[in-house]
């Protein structure tokens, strides 16, 4: 058994673990020398305690800003993918439509944010689709990069083995596209949190929200800034736990065979 | 067996080896010339006709078009005049039985997500064939090339040479009647390329497989082929064709014999004249 050091395992985990465990003391011990009220700068042992203190209520936030996150997510891999699907299939469908992904890539979601809260009712539904307009575009961009990146030679045999469009489709260009994708919905995952959050802030706003945003605005209402760290750190704890699921996911997928996956031992 | 007299022609006519045969040639070539989209003359009108069973290579200098040739034999480019006939019919009766063929890449052009036998199972299954059914064939062709113990593999986990073994079984797992390849040794390492060789050579031996080949090796074209067909460019045009008359099956010890030698002097020498922008029938 090799030493516990040498393991790349635990050093990928232990090192980031013991940066942060230093960091926070360091916060911890600056916060108390210099006496900094918790109102202004709480340090890490008020915001643990406020998680604790206000942990139902927090948790009861975080599942609902997490829901909005992963349908919106899950939202934006499906339409993402099948406007992928379609940019492929004809050049003219993403020559004319492109520009409009582009479009809604670049309008800041807290622009849109207000106008589809007040035209969808539902808030939940309206959240959504804010956080779904944030999290679509890279999944649409990379997946069409992914299905036109196709090995010309593996292209050519299939066409000279007259291969349909169908053929060509499931058995070249989506495996070759995976990995393109998987790209995608790292970033898409974060965006759709980021979506998520942002769409709360401005419901919020309203009255109108639940989610952890609505923590931090409620939070900083009444000055409880410890609680609005707690939240800040929740949100955060959540979208590290997405990224890693990501990760995981096309790990599995393309361990087997793609560069990106494969580690130094092969 | 014909022995080598120094000073003997090697030019053969093409219709010596095709008379032989009872059997219709493979593809006729009926003065089929090749201009590109911006003018460029590819191929001045050629006549060819490939017979059933031999080994026919394509060698010649940059730009002779011998590739844009067998491009037009594997209909993957339409000749701009004159027509092409495979086994005495039309291209659309092409991968009927007994009319099928294969063609292997300069390079692998393996799928890197699957395995090997997915990969050469590959042919079969865009031609319908059930899994099933292609099992035999698929283990067949991989045992043919060798690679048995590595079906499981995938491409990344294989050297270059295996790569190369793979897109063969991939070409062979057909059955087809007719293997066109493009320089598919050319990326390899000489040994690696000496072991395909021999290995290819028994192949077409075993089954009579009609080849067509194109290489920039003149060993390779010697030691492998029935017949060799030498280009010059400007434009791409048939310049002499030699037959090559040593015994078969060919081993190792052809590669050491006089004959071997003689016929690569030639060769070197008619390639050397082909790359000669004087060199006869070239355009003004």
């Amino acid at each position: 058994m090799k030493p516990l050091l040498q393991s790349e395992t635990f050093v990928r985990i232990a090192a980031p673990l013991a940066v942060g465990v230093v960091l926070f003391g360091l916060w911890e011990i600056g916060c108390r020398l210099a006496s900094i009220p918790v109102y202004l700068f709480p340090k890490p042992s008020d915001i643990f305690e406020s998680l604790i203190h206000n942990g139902p209520s927090l948790l009861r936030a975080l599942m609902v800003t997490l829901r909005v996150t992963l349908q919106a997510f899950a939202a934006a891999v499906v339409i993402g993918t099948l406007v992928a699907f379609m940019f492929v299939q004809s050049r003219a469908i993403e020559v004319s439509l492109f520009p409009y992904a582009v479009l809604l890539q670049v309008t800041p979601v807290v622009a849109i944010a207000p106008l589809i809260i007040i035209l969808v009712k539902n808030t939940q539904l309206s959240l959504t689709i804010c956080a779904t307009l944030v999290a679509l575009f890279p999944i649409i961009s990379n997946t069409t990069l992914g299905l036109r990146s196709v090995d010309p030679g593996l292209a050519n045999y299939f066409r000279m083995n007259r291969a349909g469009r169908l053929k060509t489709l499931i058995k070249l260009r989506i495996p070759g596209a995976l990995p393109y994708f998987f790209g995608g919905l790292r970033i898409s995952s974060g965006l759709a949190l980021i979506g998520a959050v942002v769409a709360e802030f401005v419901a919020g706003t309203g009255g109108r929200s639940s989610g952890l945003a609505y923590e931090i605005l409620d939070a900083g209402f009444t000055l409880d800034i410890p609680r609005m760290f707690a939240a800040l750190f929740l949100i955060t704890l959540a979208g590290i736990g997405l990224f890693g699921a990501m990760v995981v996911l096309s790990r599995l997928a393309l361990s087997d065979w793609h560069e990106s996956e494969i580690g130094a031992e092969t | 067996m014909n022995v080598l007299t120094p000073g003997e022609p090697f030019n053969v006519s093409p219709d010596r080896i095709t008379a032989g045969g009872d059997r219709p040639p493979a593809v006729e070539v009926l003065s089929a010339e090749k201009v590109f989209s911006n003018g460029t003359r590819g191929l001045a009108p050629i006549d060819l006709s490939i017979a059933d069973g031999e080994f026919l290579t394509l060698i010649g200098p940059s730009g002779c078009g011998k590739s844009t040739l067998l491009k037009l034999i594997a209909n993957l480019i339409e000749p701009s005049d004159g027509r092409l006939l495979w086994w005495r019919g039309e291209f659309a009766q092409v991968g009927q039985d007994g009319r099928r063929f294969a063609f292997v890449f300069q390079e692998p052009t393996l799928m890197p997500w699957a395995r090997v036998d997915a990969n050469v199972r590959l042919p079969l299954e865009l031609a319908d064939v059930a899994n099933a059914k292609a099992a035999p064939a698929v283990a067949e062709a991989i045992e043919r090339v060798g690679l048995s113990k590595f079906t499981r593999h995938f491409p990344r986990q294989l050297s270059g040479g295996m790569k190369m073994r793979v897109s063969i079984a991939r070409a062979l797992v057909t059955n087809p009647n007719l293997l066109l390849m493009d320089e598919p040794f050319g990326a390899l390492d000489e040994f690696t390329r000496n072991n395909l060789d021999a290995d290819l050579i028994k192949l077409w031996w075993e089954r009579k497989l009609t080849t067509v080949f194109v290489t920039h090796s003149i060993y390779e074209a010697v030691f492998l082929s029935t017949r060799i067909i030498v280009m010059a460019a400007n434009p791409g045009r048939i310049f002499r064709t030699m037959t090559i008359d040593a015994p078969q099956p060919r081993d190792e010890g052809f590669r050491d014999s006089a004959q071997f030698a003689a016929y690569c002097r030639e060769l070197s020498t008619w390639l050397a004249e082909a790359s000669l922008p004087s060199a006869p029938g070239a355009a003004p």
